[in-house]
């Protein structure tokens, strides 16, 4: 075969697409003659042609959710970040919520002592805020963690948080607020939690509504 | 399409996992195929074409966007199949039947009255033979056959792919051609 070894290079450089206009010429002249190169050119174009009627398969039904399964884990920023781009206002609505809730959680939890709001008259023993007998307070009046006494009157709306209203004389049947008819204004009071939120909910849009 | 692969591709060098989930949706069927073509059985296609998508995951940062990302997920794809032809028994594919196929025997195919059960047969029966005599060659010549007849690349692609000069791509495909010539000349 060895008289041939140049016409099979030619050969395969012919099926790469590679021969050049004289090679060309060369193998052409030389399949003319020769029948066992023209055998074998066809031979070869034949297993060519044979390759490509091989199975078509396809990946198993389930081959993506697998890999996925497999793959190490993604740094957690990223997971919160593509949350955030995939659903940009509900995370959004849910961070501010979170905020929020702990916001009024920490004020609420912040401290036990006696506030009072500042008011000329008004008076403070131990843990009880007075409004004397004979004293109008202009104002509202805010109280967190003590009890109110009011004996004399208040020109404004009463906020009691976190304390009691404390009457002299506790009238049977009657209800709180006949006790507190030199309250001008509105009298809250506020000691559960919920209650605490909504104030705060309230004073919230009060402020934002208040142009 | 290739635009949104490279885009893909982009979002998973940033860390975003789930951007990968359709990279591997849109290759898995060429890539599972090449496995196939290669090793000769479905079950280890599946965890050859698995590992090559993991690994390339893994190396993600090392893939230059410049270039093809279907070229680099083939050579990771092909050097995955040929470490695992190397680690195995290097007789275990001869005697292992190809799956997918139900073998049609001599018996039914002469009892077949109706001829396109029987050409049909003949026609796998072919397909099957084609597909060993391919799982035959040495891997480094299999490779090579698989990307430049089946999967249709051209020889720059395969060299790229391969990450080996042209001249021994052409070599090679040289040297497959011939081997497939003796054993396909009397099919």
């Amino acid at each position: 075969m060895n008289c041939h070894d140049k016409a099979h290079r030619l050969i395969h450089t012919y099926l790469d697409g590679d021969l050049s206009k004289a090679e060309e010429k060369i193998l052409s002249s030389h399949l003319e003659e020769c029948e066992a190169c023209q055998r074998h050119l066809y031979e070869l174009k034949r297993t060519i042609t044979l390759l490509p009627s091989t199975e078509q398969v396809s990946a198993p039904a389930d081959f993506t959710k697998n890999v996925m399964q497999k793959l190490p884990a993604e740094k957690k920023r990223v997971t919160y970040l593509r949350m955030w781009k995939a659903h940009p206002l509900v995370v959004s609505a849910a961070l501010l919520f979170i905020f929020m809730i702990s916001g009024v959680f920490a004020t609420w939890h912040q401290d036990s002592e006696l506030v009072v709001s500042k008011q000329e008259g008004l008076m403070i023993e131990e843990n009880t805020v007075i409004v004397p007998a004979d004293v109008t307070v202009s104002g509202d009046v805010y109280v967190k963690n003590g009890d109110l006494r009011i004996d004399g009157s208040v020109d404004g709306n009463v906020t009691l948080i976190n304390g009691r209203l404390i009457e002299d004389e506790p009238r049977q049947g009657e209800p709180l607020m006949a006790s507190v008819g030199e309250v001008s204004g509105e009298l809250k009071q506020i000691d559960q939690f919920f209650d605490w939120i909504w104030y705060q909910v309230e004073y919230v849009f009060q402020n934002v509504f208040r142009f | 399409m290739e635009q949104v692969i490279r885009d893909k591709i982009r979002q998973v060098k940033k860390g975003d996992q789930s951007a990968f989930e359709d990279v591997i949706a849109f290759y898995q069927d060429k890539i599972y195929r090449h496995c196939f073509r290669m090793i000769g059985n479905a079950h280890e296609a599946e965890d050859i074409a698995q590992e090559a998508f993991i690994r390339a995951y893994i190396n993600i940062h090392s893939f230059d966007d410049r270039r093809k990302f279907s070229t680099w997920l083939y050579r990771i794809a092909t050097n995955v199949t040929i470490d695992h032809i190397r680690k195995r028994k290097p007789d275990y594919f001869l005697d292992d039947k190809i799956k997918g196929t139900e073998g049609l025997d001599m018996y039914s195919r002469l009892i077949s009255n109706t001829p396109s059960p029987g050409e049909e047969a003949e026609s796998r029966e072919l397909q099957r033979y084609i597909h060993q005599e391919i799982t035959r060659l040495p891997p480094k010549y299999r490779s090579i056959i698989i990307l430049r007849y089946i999967e249709e690349f051209s020889l720059q692609e395969i060299s790229n792919t391969m990450d080996i000069p042209l001249g021994t791509v052409k070599t090679r495909i040289h040297r497959a051609r011939e081997a497939l010539r003796k054993k396909l000349r009397y099919v």
